[in-house]
């Protein structure tokens, strides 16, 4: 097993740097987008509640290898031309917000009414309510399953594999391919994963524990 | 004396139900209103459409010279000039206590923190809450909570406060020390509009009652007066059950 590894360093480094590289970005953003329709969905304006529902409801029906598939054979024929790496993590971090939209929805609502209701009588605007009393509660409740998501996100990266993205998983089937040491490889590949995997986790963990207090 | 809140032939629906029924309505800057009646009367949502919680079908709402239904006014420009307290108190389970008294007047007035600090520190000590201003919400008794929710609304330094039932919730013996302090705001000369079932309260220190049932204003009268001598029998229902409780 050790010969695999030492045989293979420059692929396994290559693979992990950008299963870093993936999931970094697709968290980053993911996040981003997933607050935004969120508080899309949550507003006042039923327009913006339309399009948050529709977004969610495509996003996370859709198997995510389909969704990276849209964006590795139909995108770059009709709109902008794009790497396997690029559609893959597009593709994730679409499927990802998705979900991160509705726990932070949930986790918005879960805030009583009279929250909104003390700030805005307080003379808050909309704005100012969610952004000094609601949200910062919300995403207190939101820490624990959205640190799911996170590790989910990582372990989905591995999507990339199905479309040339180079990443670990890519890198593992070249690498089992050639050797035959299927077994051999793809554990030595989960260890990879774990080793993003346990100190996210980890981390989700501590920030909950930090923001109990 | 002129009107700060008035209404004028206000409805108000939840779904079929006729919650407000042409309400006609004023009051004076400077005047203590209670507001009592039976639960379900629609006393509640009466005091909730005038700082627009509550929006109102139809009709006129003016309050501080701005009509509510007016879809042009800036209903946060109106809740700068008219505070609330509530039952369930609404502290910002996020902020201290300190911080809840500072940062509407912070974010919305603008004041500069030495002097927003100032005057935060000033209402929290006339509410007996100057040593608890780095506890959070969740820490304190409904009593205690009670009081900083009206040092909130004080801060803003606003025309009204409207009070939806603000002692229902707490302990009997907390109750008086929320008196005090709304007897003090009173004092003050703040318009006050008091959803309540502190019957000495209504009696004692408004200078206006109002018996509200199913949708109805049924009496609009001196405190004193409605106690001893109540018009309809409605309120003469509702008091001896009041009355006969003590």
């Amino acid at each position: 097993m050790w010969q695999i590894i030492t045989n293979n360093w420059g692929a396994f480094l290559t693979g992990f740097w950008n299963t870093i590289l993936c999931s970094t970005i697709a968290l980053v953003f993911s996040l981003i987008l997933g607050v935004f329709f969120a508080l899309l969905e949550v507003a006042p304006p039923k327009f913006g509640r339309v399009i948050a529902k529709i977004y969610i409801a495509i996003f996370r029906n859709i198997p995510l290898l389909v969704i990276v598939m849209i964006f590795y054979l139909i995108v770059p024929r009709y709109i902008v031309k794009l790497s396997g790496f690029q559609a893959g993590t597009i593709g994730l971090t679409l499927y990802t917000s998705a979900f991160i939209a509705e726990t932070v929805r949930a986790g918005i609502n879960s805030i009583g009414e009279g929250q909104m209701e003390g700030a805005r009588s307080n003379g808050m605007t909309y704005v100012q309510a969610m952004r000094y009393i609601i949200l910062p509660q919300a995403m207190k409740i939101v820490i624990p399953p959205l640190g799911n998501q996170f590790v989910n996100l990582v372990k989905n990266s591995s999507v990339l594999a199905f479309v040339a993205g180079f990443d670990l998983m890519y890198q593992a089937q070249l690498i089992a391919f050639s050797t035959f040491q299927t077994i051999d490889t793809y554990i030595i590949v989960g260890l990879f994963y774990l080793i993003l995997t346990l100190p996210l986790s980890y981390y989700m963990r501590h920030l909950e524990k930090k923001l109990a207090k | 004396m002129t009107a700060i809140i008035e209404f004028k032939h206000v409805d108000k629906y939840y779904g079929k139900l006729h919650a407000l029924k042409d309400i006609n309505l004023k009051i004076d800057e400077g005047q203590v209103v209670s507001i009592i009646g039976p639960s379900g009367s629609g006393k509640s949502t009466l005091i909730r459409t005038m700082n627009g919680l509550e929006p109102i079908n139809s009709g006129q709402l003016i309050v501080t010279g701005h009509d509510l239904a007016d879809k042009k006014t800036d209903i946060n420009k109106i809740r700068k000039n008219v505070g609330m307290v509530f039952q369930h108190f609404n502290l910002y389970n996020n902020h201290t206590v300190l911080e809840n008294v500072m940062l509407a007047p912070k974010i919305v007035l603008k004041r500069p923190d030495d002097e927003n600090r100032k005057i935060a520190m000033q209402y929290l000590e006339r509410v007996g809450m100057a040593d608890k201003i780095n506890s959070y919400p969740r820490q304190l008794s409904g009593g205690q909570q009670q009081r900083v929710a009206i040092a909130r609304s004080l801060a803003m330094d606003p025309k009204v406060i409207l009070f939806d039932e603000p002692t229902s919730a707490l302990d009997p013996e907390m109750i008086e020390d929320v008196l005090e302090v709304m007897r003090y705001v009173a004092e003050q000369g703040i318009t006050m509009v008091v959803v309540t079932h502190e019957m000495g309260f209504a009696r004692k220190v408004s200078n206006r009652l109002i018996f509200f049932d199913q949708g109805h204003i049924l009496e609009d009268r001196d405190p004193g007066e409605f106690f001893d001598h109540p018009n309809t029998e409605r309120a003469r229902q509702f008091l001896s059950k009041i009355i006969s409780k003590d």
